[in-house]
């Protein structure tokens, strides 16, 4: 397990978007595939391989767990499994959007991106 | 739906088994939301994109992890990783040196145009047991005019010059070959040109091509060397090209390359047979078909000159096929030598890894336990044995370059390649073949019996791998193969070493002790007349016995051994001739005294003398061979016999001579004095090697002989100054290559078995330690134990020798051409193989056992 969030950026996009889509609440594979597309309007739609190869890294380095606890029996699916983000992951998740916010900033600075420096 | 489960399969099985079901689950979501057939087909195109680019991803992954993990283990035992990459360099080493002599030998292409279509003409006799003779012209011009298989063809004989011009005259060796040759081959000089047409009409200069080494080394690589003119054997030939540096033809030795041209009465005399025919075959025409017609072309000449080819058919043959049986043999033999080293290196790999496996199952049974499957655990260690085989594998190439020039004295120098194989991506390609499926192969078992038992009983105190029926089976059948592959190579070699020893045991028929032997090789024309050469051989000789120390010395044709043809045949008076079958002998021209400078002992009547002239009658002396065959239980003395263009006088009888080297037997020989032979006549025959008996090292005379050479004829040059003995030598010295690379190997093989059946004894032993502590603690004795320990050493020791002498005898059966008359069942070769491996297997277990003694009964019963 990494001991550091730095040492993970930068994040890979899929995972980045990943953790946005585990912050709010637990999902399972499919639920984060439609977060993710209706987040980003359709723009990044993951597929079934490309998540589940990076859950795998995931659950690796410690960025989210798999939950035991199960939504409402109606909702289940027995099949599925639900992740959840740890505290690590958000830290890492919080670190990746200051890199990225640094680094609008540095891009509006120079003027290559609209609003104020 | 079951379609995408099955699709899964391409990703890692671990991977599949973790979340197939969920992957399963959205794509049936994605089925179900897709609407139409269009949708349908979207989804399912999506799908296989994905598998494809994420399945390969996930491999990659799996693949970093463990590279990850093994780099990280073997730097924790530097001991266990350094020796596994040793046994396996040595394997793969072996094997790739062995393997690129073999291909450069036997498979690889001549460095020729169309060398599938390249083809060599000779003459055949099979009815007087010669399968290829040299030519005749009449006949190859007529073989050329006769035969349609054929595009083009043309005819090169090897020959000597003594090379003059610029600086000290010098002997070359070289190739006349007729304008078609070079062409045949196609090879582009590196400067100027090859033989045209405009060199063979008539009056045209007598042109010359030169070998690279020869431009280098005596011409300095100057490009000015075109149009130079240089003088062969004195007469002048205009340079008109240089070749490559990788070009050798007929063979390894020629650097020059003269023209071949045939007047019109060098047709008359067909028994005249001196040159190779080379061919490039007609691209729709087969070698059998070529053959087919080659034989009426020779029966029809045989009708139209019934005497001269007599019998005498004409031999097609590849020109890669232009090798002794002993020389095509000889690469199948190392190969076999460096397959024995493999196998035993790949066996002590396997036996390395399946003893780390067991010492490591406790750590495998604990990652399976937190869940890494099976195939995650097989997968590893496979991973670690392809980085340690591939890791030795590299070293292993290091070794092969190195093994491959040492290797590459087995290259015969009758073929026209380089001596040395060229380090190309095949080299490379076959250790790499070589690694990864020795890589695989030896790591496979052991990783499959680690992953198999991980689970179960690797986690239980004192559970311990070993003892089960099973697994000993798995390390019998390792100790038998090791034993077996060195039983066969202890056998091979020797045999071999058998065969050198009876080769060295033959008496060549001559003394070599202080004889050195120079050669003068007198050139054309200027040497045509008689005269002329015996007055330089008197001046010569005068000189040379006047130098203090000087027994004996005397001119002959060849020395025995130096040149091993030279036969003429021989017809008595009498009885009935019959051209196609007339019985030969070898023929030489000798001055006075040859036989006394040779000890070559006189048996009856008298040696060659001053007075032999052309004036007196024809004499000869005969080897006793000679009198045995023609004159058996008469007195030969005074005999006559039609011989070398005369009617020849016994006047004396000789002992026989090893004229064809010490392994052939040889035609009787007759001797004929230097004098009595018409001028221009039987010219390939005149005394050209000078033999000096003395006392003390003789090689000291060289300087004083050279000065007596320039005295007689300040043109001559000197060439071939080598010790009589040396030339006997040679005749060994290729075996004696032999034994040494095939000892090298069984050397290696014995060490590597050793160490290896010493670990798999350990190793049987160690995991045996309870049981032994119980038979001890149960009051057996250390006899019993030892007995016990070795006697299980022994039996599959004895299996082994029973296999390997079986493999053995086969393989000695198969190079029987190399063996020299000693029979592959030799008991002394066999016996010493069985002692040899016998003693090795004692001493591999020799240590175990005297552990397995020493085992404390309470502490081994502790363990559990």
């Amino acid at each position: 397990m990494s001991e550091r969030a730095d040492e993970l950026l930068p994040l890979p996009e899929a995972t980045f978007h990943i953790l946005i889509a585990l912050a709010d609440a637990d999902r399972h594979g499919y639920g984060i595939i439609q977060d993710v597309a209706a987040a980003t309007a359709g723009a990044l739609r993951l597929s079934a391989g490309t998540l589940y190869r990076s859950v795998q890294r995931m659950l690796e380095q410690g960025l989210i767990v798999e939950t035991r606890d199960r939504p409402a029996p109606e909702l289940d699916d027995e099949r599925r499994r639900y992740y959840r983000i740890t505290p690590f992951g958000a830290s890492v998740a919080r670190a990746e959007a200051r890199r990225l916010f640094q680094l609008v900033r540095l891009a509006r600075a120079s003027g290559l991106a609209p609003g104020k420096a | 739906m079951r379609l995408y489960r099955a699709l899964l399969h391409v990703y890692p099985a671990s991977f599949r088994a973790e979340y197939g079901d969920e992957m399963c689950a959205i794509f049936a979501e994605k089925r179900r939301e897709a609407t139409g057939r269009l949708g349908a087909i979207l989804v399912w195109l999506e799908a296989l994109a994905d598998v494809a680019v994420s399945a390969l991803r996930a491999h990659a992954d799996l693949f970093r992890q463990d590279l990850a993990f093994t780099t990280r283990t073997l730097r924790r035992s530097p001991g266990f990783a350094l020796t596994a990459m040793g046994v396996a360099a040595l394997g793969v080493g072996a094997a790739t040196a062995a393997f690129s002599i073999t291909d450069h030998v036997l498979f690889r292409r001549l460095p020729f145009a169309f060398p599938e279509r390249l083809v060599k003409l000779d003459q055949e006799q099979l009815a007087r047991g010669y399968g290829h003779m040299e030519l005749s012209p009449g006949n190859y011009r007529d073989w050329k005019a006769l035969s349609h298989s054929f595009e083009a063809m043309g005819a090169y004989r090897t020959r000597a010059y003594n090379l003059g011009g610029d600086g000290e005259p010098e002997r070359v060796e070289a190739s006349a070959v007729t304008v078609e040759v070079l062409e045949i081959l196609g090879v582009r000089p590196l400067a100027g040109r090859v033989f045209g047409p405009q060199d063979d009409a008539p009056g045209a200069p007598d042109t010359v091509v030169l070998g690279y080494g020869l431009w280098q080394g005596r011409f300095g690589g100057e490009a000015g060397v075109l149009g130079r003119t240089v003088l062969l054997d004195g007469n002048p030939a205009v340079v008109i090209g240089v070749m490559p540096p990788a070009f050798h033809f007929p063979n390894r030795d020629a650097e020059v390359w003269s023209a071949l041209r045939f007047g019109p009465s060098d047709y008359d005399d067909r028994s005249d047979t001196y040159i190779h025919g080379i061919a490039r075959l007609r691209p729709d025409v087969t070698l059998a078909q070529a053959r087919a017609e080659m034989r009426g072309v020779a029966a029809q000449l045989e009708r139209a000159f019934p005497e001269a080819n007599a019998r005498t058919g004409a031999a097609v043959f590849h020109f890669r096929d232009d090798l002794a049986p002993q020389a095509r043999l000889l690469p199948l033999a190392l190969l076999g030598a460096a397959g024995c080293v493999l196998l035993i290196a790949c066996t002590n790999l396997t036996s390395l890894l399946l003893a780390r496996a067991m010492v490591r199952r406790k750590e495998l049974a604990v990652r399976a336990a937190l869940g890494a499957g099976r195939d995650r655990l097989v997968r590893q260690l496979l991973t670690e044995s392809v980085l340690l085989a591939l890791g030795g594998g590299a070293l292993g190439v290091l070794l092969a370059a190195g093994a491959v020039p040492v290797l590459a004295r087995l290259v015969p120098n009758s073929l026209p390649i380089a001596e040395t194989p060229a380090m190309d991506l095949r080299f490379v390609a076959c250790a790499l073949a070589l690694t990864t499926a020795a890589g695989i192969g030896f790591g496979v078992l052991p990783a499959f019996r680690a992953g198999g038992q991980a689970g179960v009983g690797g986690l239980q105190e004192g559970g311990r791998g070993g003892v089960g029926g099973r697994r000993e089976h798995v390390r019998s059948a390792l100790v038998v193969a090791e034993v077996t592959a060195s039983v066969v190579l202890l056998v091979c070699c020797g045999l071999l070493l058998r065969a050198l020893w009876r080769v060295q045991g033959v008496d060549p028929g001559f003394r070599t002790d202080g004889v050195l032997t120079v050669r003068t090789a007198l050139p054309l024309p200027r040497y045509g007349r008689v005269a002329a050469r015996e007055q330089f051989y008197a001046r010569v000789l005068s000189d040379v016995r006047a130098l203090p120390g000087v027994a004996d010395a005397a001119y002959i044709s060849y020395l025995p051994m130096a040149m091993r043809g030279g036969v003429w045949p021989v017809i008595l008076p009498g009885v009935a001739d019959d051209p196609g079958t007339r019985p030969l002998a070898s023929l030489r021209f000798v001055t006075p005294g040859f036989f006394s400078a040779l000890g070559i002992p006189l048996r009856a009547g008298r040696d060659v003398r001053e007075s032999d002239t052309r004036e007196a009658p024809p004499v000869a002396v005969v080897s006793e061979s000679m009198v045995r065959r023609y004159w058996p239980g008469q007195d030969p003395i005074g005999r006559q016999f039609q011989f070398g263009l005369a009617l020849r006088t016994v006047v004396g009888v000789v002992g026989d001579v090893r004229v064809r080297g010490l392994e052939r037997t040889s035609e009787p020989q007759v001797y004929l004095s230097s004098k009595q032979v018409q001028d221009n006549s039987i010219i390939g025959y005149t005394p050209q090697d000078l033999v000096i008996r003395a006392q003390g090292d003789p090689m000291r005379l060289v300087p004083a002989i050279r000065e007596a050479v320039r005295h007689a004829d300040p043109q001559q040059p000197v060439s071939g100054v080598r010790l009589l003995s040396d030339i006997v030598a040679g005749e060994t010295a290729p075996r004696r290559v032999q034994v040494r690379v095939l000892a090298a190997f069984a050397a290696t093989a014995l060490a590597l078995a050793a160490v290896g059946l010493h670990g798999l004894l350990s190793f049987a032993v160690s995991s045996r330690v309870q049981e032994i502590g119980v038979r001890i603690a149960l009051g057996a004795r250390a006899s019993h134990i030892l007995g016990m320990v070795l006697r299980d050493a022994l039996a599959m020791a004895a299996m082994g020798v029973g296999l390997g002498l079986a493999l053995a005898y086969a393989a000695g059966r198969s190079m029987e051409a190399l063996l020299a008359g000693v029979h592959p069942g030799d008991a002394v070769t066999l016996l010493g193989a069985v002692g040899l491996s016998v003693a090795m297997t004692l001493a591999g277990s020799l240590v175990p056992a005297l552990r397995a003694v020493g085992v404390d009964p309470l502490t081994a019963m502790r363990v559990e």
